[in-house]
């Protein structure tokens, strides 16, 4: 489980697609190749909160064997394939699934070029869903003066259940059902979110990387070419801003500065440039 | 509490006195869940708001615990809950027909209530009652084995006169325990106290010598060996340590741990009692699936008895500070929970999600306790070892697989039941023992296990060839290979737990395609699709269940794929939708039903 140990004051290096990287004790895969600046594609995965390896996009072959990246920890000298036809090729099939499990469309939804869903499915060249949608019927909850839940849109990454529960002590999340019927669901004697305390500031309401919890009033407020990855894609953000990585801008974007002085709101970010990334659109 | 939404009446006395009979302890939620919905049928809104306001949970964790196992209901099922086993095994032997007419007698429709509220007929995955089926679990208590259409007449007509449970003819829920073949763990009964005896006298650390000595390797299927397992276990610091015997018996076509439970419950305490030893725990648990509900009083019986006889309970068999408890623990209809860490957090109150492995339960488990999950039939295997050394027991078997195995014989074979057989047996063997004629295929180790053609018999049971967790399912050459294995598709995804995306999503996928192709839909794409699926859900999911939900998909394409090409439409692809029917609002719409407002068949 853990490798041998380094004498004091070496540092300890792994290789990710045949490049030495350093990494700290205890990082993960994910950790070590985020830190390093380098992109493993992954959704339920968050720097601020424990690993979950849930959605298995960052599914990697480490020693020969595929594991979750996010849940793998380093040991000296371990050998991981990240980008490599295969794995990618099975990176977009598990995005498929999600897209087919839920109704994302895209060109309709607000949290378009914002959405680590989308982002990713276009890093790993996604063109269309290849399996039958299931269409599931998911009511929204608009009860909520400032929040609106579209549960259509859930992959089920909790991030919203652990910041809940973790950050504001609230847990006004959880998850409920099983199998294919698994869901999202909200406490409160009603199940709706307006009989329960959440806030806006609530680090749960910025926490969605995909288009379930939004800001009520705010949609569309950014022009196409000025959403988050219109400008550059999920491992542009991770190649440019190694340290923090997916955690600045998960929140969505519009939000009132909470002091968080966080690097994907501030100012500066181009707004002209549309690429050709973000020219296409995932098909309804 | 919101009178619109009122419970039954006594809902909410029910529901403080079980939280004052568990403490308030939230660890206990799956237990209070049961308890409470044996009280009510069912588990109204506000009793579970009740719940989460007195264990400190909000109504959401509560409402997320209780819908993720299948026998908790939260909305009404009706005075009588009938839930037909769906094994494969099960369907062979006519269930399905059964459940049809069962249905027609009461007039009401599969997985709905009547209206009258008075009873719900549903499936659920196999009972462990494949040697005597087909067979029924009523209100998750009672089991009724070797159904027939005279018995359904007369259970409708017992059911529509609202006759209790209780005062049904008690012929019908005899379960027998059909042992065929006994070696050395079905054979001489341990005398209680005997076993416990012979590892205390060796001491903790030379029990653990004989465990190590004797190359035994868990019964669960995994195969981990169980002295490393107890020596990880015992060397983990920690304020304390448990002991596990995981009785989650899930595996459809499996049941010997039924018998062992029903007729050597010595030996499995026994068993545990001398893990305790040498781990140095103090308390322990069984993780009874809720299936078995009926055996829980005998169990406790045994469980009283050993404590008067101190051995159970404080200063065992009178050796000073050698205290162990054991509590039983009703599971409540979740194949994943068999799956040791998604156990501990069922037996922790939760969901039970596989966790994140390493740490392993070993040195992190039960509310963070070094802990051992072992199978009922290592416990078992574990009070002979105590007995009779490891070197007699490594005697037993091959040399990688040692002792012997018990095997849940069922299907199509003359004398269903269990056969116990040293490791290293052949196949044709035990066809031959069971009295199988004209044997297509045997699955071994259930739907997660292997699927066995003809020419492969000549192979044998072991670690090494053959590994099996003990079911063994005989199909002749009259069954339709296909049709097993797209039971399993809905089984794996009916068990999910919906964690990970591959398994939950991946499990929903290839039940689409399976009942593609029995609707005579199918195409060559359709098989593509599911070697691609299964190629995906063998490395990516979070836990064994989706790493092996397609096995018998796998086999049976590679092994019968002539079984699979007679469902096949074309060789072309098919959309999963009948075009004509797709039309048939438009020609609502328009008035037409002629010739041209139908799509033409074209020829294929």
């Amino acid at each position: 489980m853990s490798g041998p140990t380094l004498p004091e004051g070496e540092d300890a290096f792994f290789t990710l697609d045949g490049e030495d990287l350093r990494f700290e004790p205890g990082d993960t895969v994910l950790q070590a190749a985020t830190r390093a600046g380098r992109y493993i594609p992954h959704l339920c995965w968050h720097p601020d909160f424990a690993p979950h390896g849930s959605c298995r996009i960052c599914t990697v072959k480490a020693d020969g064997r595929t594991a979750a990246a996010c849940t793998t920890r380093v040991t000296d000298g371990l050998e991981v394939e990240s980008n490599t036809e295969e794995l990618n090729a099975q990176r977009k099939t598990l995005l498929q699934m999600l897209f087919v499990e839920g109704n994302h469309f895209c060109p309709s939804c607000e949290k378009s070029g914002h959405c680590l869903l989308q982002a990713t499915a276009y890093e790993m060249g996604m063109e269309g869903p290849h399996f039958e949608e299931f269409y599931p019927d998911r009511p929204v909850d608009a009860s909520h003066p400032d929040i609106l839940l579209d549960f259509n849109r859930c992959i089920l990454c909790e991030l919203c259940v652990r910041a809940s529960r973790d950050v504001d002590g609230k847990s006004v999340f959880a998850i409920a059902g099983h199998g294919i019927g698994t869901r999202l669901i909200v406490g409160g004697p009603s199940g709706r979110l307006g009989d329960t305390d959440m806030a806006l500031s609530d680090r749960a309401a910025g926490i969605c990387p995909v288009g379930v919890i939004l800001p009520k009033r705010r949609g569309f407020a950014v022009p196409i070419g000025a959403r988050r990855f219109d400008d550059r894609s999920a491992a542009d953000e991770v190649q440019e801003e190694p340290t923090c990585a997916p955690g600045r801008s998960q929140a969505l974007i519009p939000e009132p500065a909470k002091g968080e002085g966080s690097p994907a709101s501030a100012p500066g970010r181009s707004q002209a440039r549309m690429p050709e990334h973000a020219m296409r659109r995932m098909a309804p | 509490m919101s009178v619109a939404n009122s419970p039954h009446p006594s809902a909410e006395a029910c529901a403080a006195e079980v939280l004052a009979r568990h403490g308030q302890d939230p660890h206990a939620l799956v237990q209070m869940l049961r308890e409470l919905q044996a009280e009510q049928g069912w588990l109204p809104r506000d009793a579970l708001g009740q719940l989460a306001a007195g264990l400190g949970l909000t109504l959401a964790q509560v409402e997320g615990v209780a819908s993720f196992y299948r026998f908790l209901h939260l909305r009404p099922v009706g005075t009588y809950r009938v839930l037909f086993s769906d094994n494969v095994t099960d369907r062979l032997l006519g269930s399905e027909a059964l459940m049809a007419d069962l249905c027609r007698r009461l007039g009401v429709a599969p997985g709905r209530v009547g209206d009258d509220g008075l009873v719900s007929v549903d499936r659920c995955s196999c009972t462990g009652l494949c040697d005597q089926g087909p067979a029924l679990l009523i209100n998750h208590h009672q089991v009724i084995t070797r159904l027939d259409a005279s018995r359904v007449a007369q259970m409708a007509a017992l059911i529509r006169s609202r006759v209790p449970v209780t005062e049904w003819p008690s012929a019908w829920f005899e379960v027998q325990d059909q042992i065929r073949r006994a070696d050395v763990l079905l054979g001489e009964p341990l005398v209680p106290g005997t076993a416990l005896a012979a590892a205390l006298a060796r001491g903790p650390e030379a029990m653990l010598a004989e465990i190590k000595r004797s190359n035994l390797r868990g019964r669960g299927g995994a195969g981990f060996a169980t002295g490393t397992k107890w020596e990880l276990c015992r060397q983990a610091p920690g304020d304390e340590h448990i002991v596990v015997c995981n009785a989650d018996e899930g595996e459809p076509g499996t049941f010997k741990d039924r018998v062992l439970l029903s007729r050597f419950a010595d030996a499995v305490f026994e068993g545990m009692t001398i893990g305790a030893l040498v781990t140095g725990a103090r308390r322990g648990f069984v993780y009874l699936r809720g299936e078995y509900r009926y055996i829980l009083e005998a169990l406790e019986a045994v469980l009283e008895r050993r404590r008067a006889t101190r051995l159970l309970g404080h200063d065992i068999l009178g050796r000073e500070g050698f205290d162990f408890d054991i509590r039983i623990h009703l599971g409540a209809g979740a194949y994943v929970c068999g799956e040791e860490s998604a156990l501990i957090e069922s037996l922790e109150g939760r969901r039970g999600t596989p966790r994140i492995r390493p740490p392993f339960p070993a040195e992190h488990g039960y509310l963070g306790h070094p802990t051992i999950v072992n199978n009922v039939e290592t416990f078992c295997a574990v009070q002979r070892i105590a007995q009779h050394g490891g070197a007699w027991w490594a005697g037993i078997g091959t040399r990688k697989s040692t002792g012997t195995k018990i095997h849940s014989v069922s299907g199509d074979c003359e004398r269903p039941g269990l056969y116990e057989y040293p490791f290293g047996t052949r196949i044709g063997r035990i066809l031959e023992d069971c009295g199988a004629k004209d044997t297509q295929a045997v699955q071994v180790g259930g739907p997660s296990g292997v699927c066995l053609s003809a020419f492969e018999f000549g192979r044998r049971i072991a670690f090494e060839d053959v590994p099996t967790a003990g079911a063994f399912m005989v199909f002749d050459r009259s069954r339709d290979m296909f049709e097993v294995a797209r039971g399993f598709a809905h089984f794996f995804a009916h068990e999910s737990c919906g964690f990970c995306t591959p398994c939950r999503v991946g499990t929903a996928l290839v039940v689409k395609r399976m009942d593609k192709l029995a609707a005579g839909r199918g195409s060559r794409h359709d098989i593509d699709v599911l070697f691609e699926l299964d190629k995906l859900m063998h490395g990516a999911t979070h836990c064994g269940l989706g790493a092996t939900a397609c096995n018998p998909l796998r086999d049976t394409i590679a092994k019968f794929r002539p079984a699979y090409e007679r469902h096949l439409k074309s060789l072309y692809f098919e959309p999963g939708f009948d075009l004509d029917a797709e039309l048939s609002i438009a020609r609502r719409m328009t008035g037409r039903d002629d010739a041209g407002a139908h799509f033409a068949e074209h020829s294929a």
